[in-house]
């Protein structure tokens, strides 16, 4: 037990020893911690953040994907609605040009047949004339009985 | 070993506790240890070192197992601080806290050497007297709590002016009536110097009788092989048990000081 200038030197290096920690250990490594607490902090709240993120842009999807179906549902019944529109209209103006073309159809056959019918009683006429004359060759005189041939020729 | 003298287990644990001193003036004061400095120096040196060399190259990123391995030193300590310093430990106690554990802590472990092989190791190197444990030496122990001990009058007339410590001294424990004055003062002169006296002797009484008994056990090898054998293993037991001892001592030493110097900084 013998107390001497050891301990002043002691004590010396102790405050040198503790003035060093103070100055040069603790404050940096603290940094070094808290930095790295807080970079921990952050990453466990964006974290956070990107899950509720991902949970809004998931319904947001769905959301996108019943409209989508609906309005892709809705074009489709409007294209088939037109499509019988079409069709149908298709099927009047046929039906329109069917009658237009048969009643043209009709007329002319009409006047053919008309025309025919002129011919063949002029044909008629001239051979009932030509018979007639043949028969009665010296009475009937042409010129004389154009009336008679003609009421004749009318009534055929 | 003592050369030419006789070996008797006096002279063997004389040569053991005999500091390699060197004098620096008139009278027994002026002595210095040069074991006992040089060898608290060197250790604080290496560990002090090694700390700020880890520190410089501390990342805030993902630490390497150097890095994580003084971060868990030094957290430790924190906790230990924050649960009794309520105030900006990060100012000063704490890193004290850091240096006192740390240092007095390998200032302990050198206990741990095997004091006769220490002994040949410095007889080659030409020294016959040099003790390894800074920490048996009462010097450190009282340059360690006397350091504290200022400290800690220190922050109590920082923290409450001189007035108030003064206010302090006068007035607690037992109350303000003039009449409790002596009282209050006798008891906290008694504090005043169990403190430091409770603060250095503990660590110096474990770790002196930690290094007597390793000392007693080494004479065992005195009583031939059997003997030898048999202080073997009480050595290697008591080596094992010293481990606890000189961690414990440490870490009392490093929370009694941060007691004193919380005490020092909040009012009674």
């Amino acid at each position: 037990m013998n107390i001497n200038f050891t301990l002043f030197a002691q004590a010396m290096a102790f405050a040198i020893f503790i003035w060093f920690t103070v100055r040069f250990v603790w404050p940096p490594l603290l940094r070094a911690i808290e930095d790295r607490q807080k970079t921990i902090a952050d990453g466990l709240a964006a974290g956070e953040r990107g899950k509720h993120e991902m949970e809004l842009a998931s319904h947001r999807s769905a959301d996108l994907v019943r409209e989508a179906k609906q309005r892709a549902a809705d074009i489709i019944a409007q294209a088939e609605k037109r499509a019988t529109e079409i069709v149908d209209e298709a099927k009047a103006a046929a039906r329109d040009e069917g009658d237009r073309i048969l009643v043209g159809a009709k007329a002319e056959v009409e006047q053919e047949v008309f025309r025919a019918r002129e011919t063949l009683r002029q044909n008629v006429a001239d051979l009932a004339v030509a018979g007639a004359s043949k028969i009665l060759r010296r009475e009937v005189d042409a010129k004389a009985h154009a009336d008679l041939l003609a009421s004749i020729k009318a009534e055929l | 070993m003592a050369a030419g003298a006789e070996l008797t287990p006096t002279s063997y644990m004389t040569h053991h506790l005999t500091y390699l001193t060197t004098s620096l003036g008139e009278g027994a004061f002026w002595t210095l240890h040069i074991d006992t400095l040089v060898m608290s120096v060197l250790l604080g040196i290496i560990s002090f070192g090694f700390l700020w060399w880890v520190v410089r190259g501390a990342t805030s990123g993902v630490p390497g197992k150097r890095q994580a391995f003084v971060e868990l030193s030094i957290e430790f300590i924190d906790e230990q601080v924050k649960s009794t310093f309520h105030g900006d430990r990060h100012a000063f106690v704490a890193p004290a806290a850091l240096t006192v554990f740390v240092w007095v802590l390998l200032m302990n472990t050198m206990d741990l050497l095997p004091i006769d092989i220490m002994a040949g190791f410095y007889g080659l190197l030409g020294i016959h007297n040099w003790r390894s444990v800074p920490t048996t030496d009462i010097n450190t122990t009282f340059a360690l709590a006397l350091s504290v001990w200022l400290l800690m009058i220190f922050f109590n007339v920082k923290v409450k002016g001189l007035g108030g410590w003064i206010h302090e001294l006068v007035c607690t424990p037992f109350g303000k009536n003039p009449l409790l004055w002596p009282v209050n003062i006798l008891f906290n002169l008694v504090e005043y110097v169990s403190k430091p006296l409770s603060h250095s002797l503990r660590l110096y009484g474990n770790i002196y009788a930690g290094e007597i008994i390793f000392l007693l056990i080494g004479m065992w090898a005195a009583t031939g092989l059997a003997g030898t054998i048999f202080g073997t293993m009480l050595g290697a037991g008591w080596a094992i048990f010293h481990i606890l001892i000189v961690t414990l001592q440490a870490f009392i030493f490093m929370m009694l000081t941060v007691v004193y110097l919380s005490m020092a900084h909040e009012s009674h």
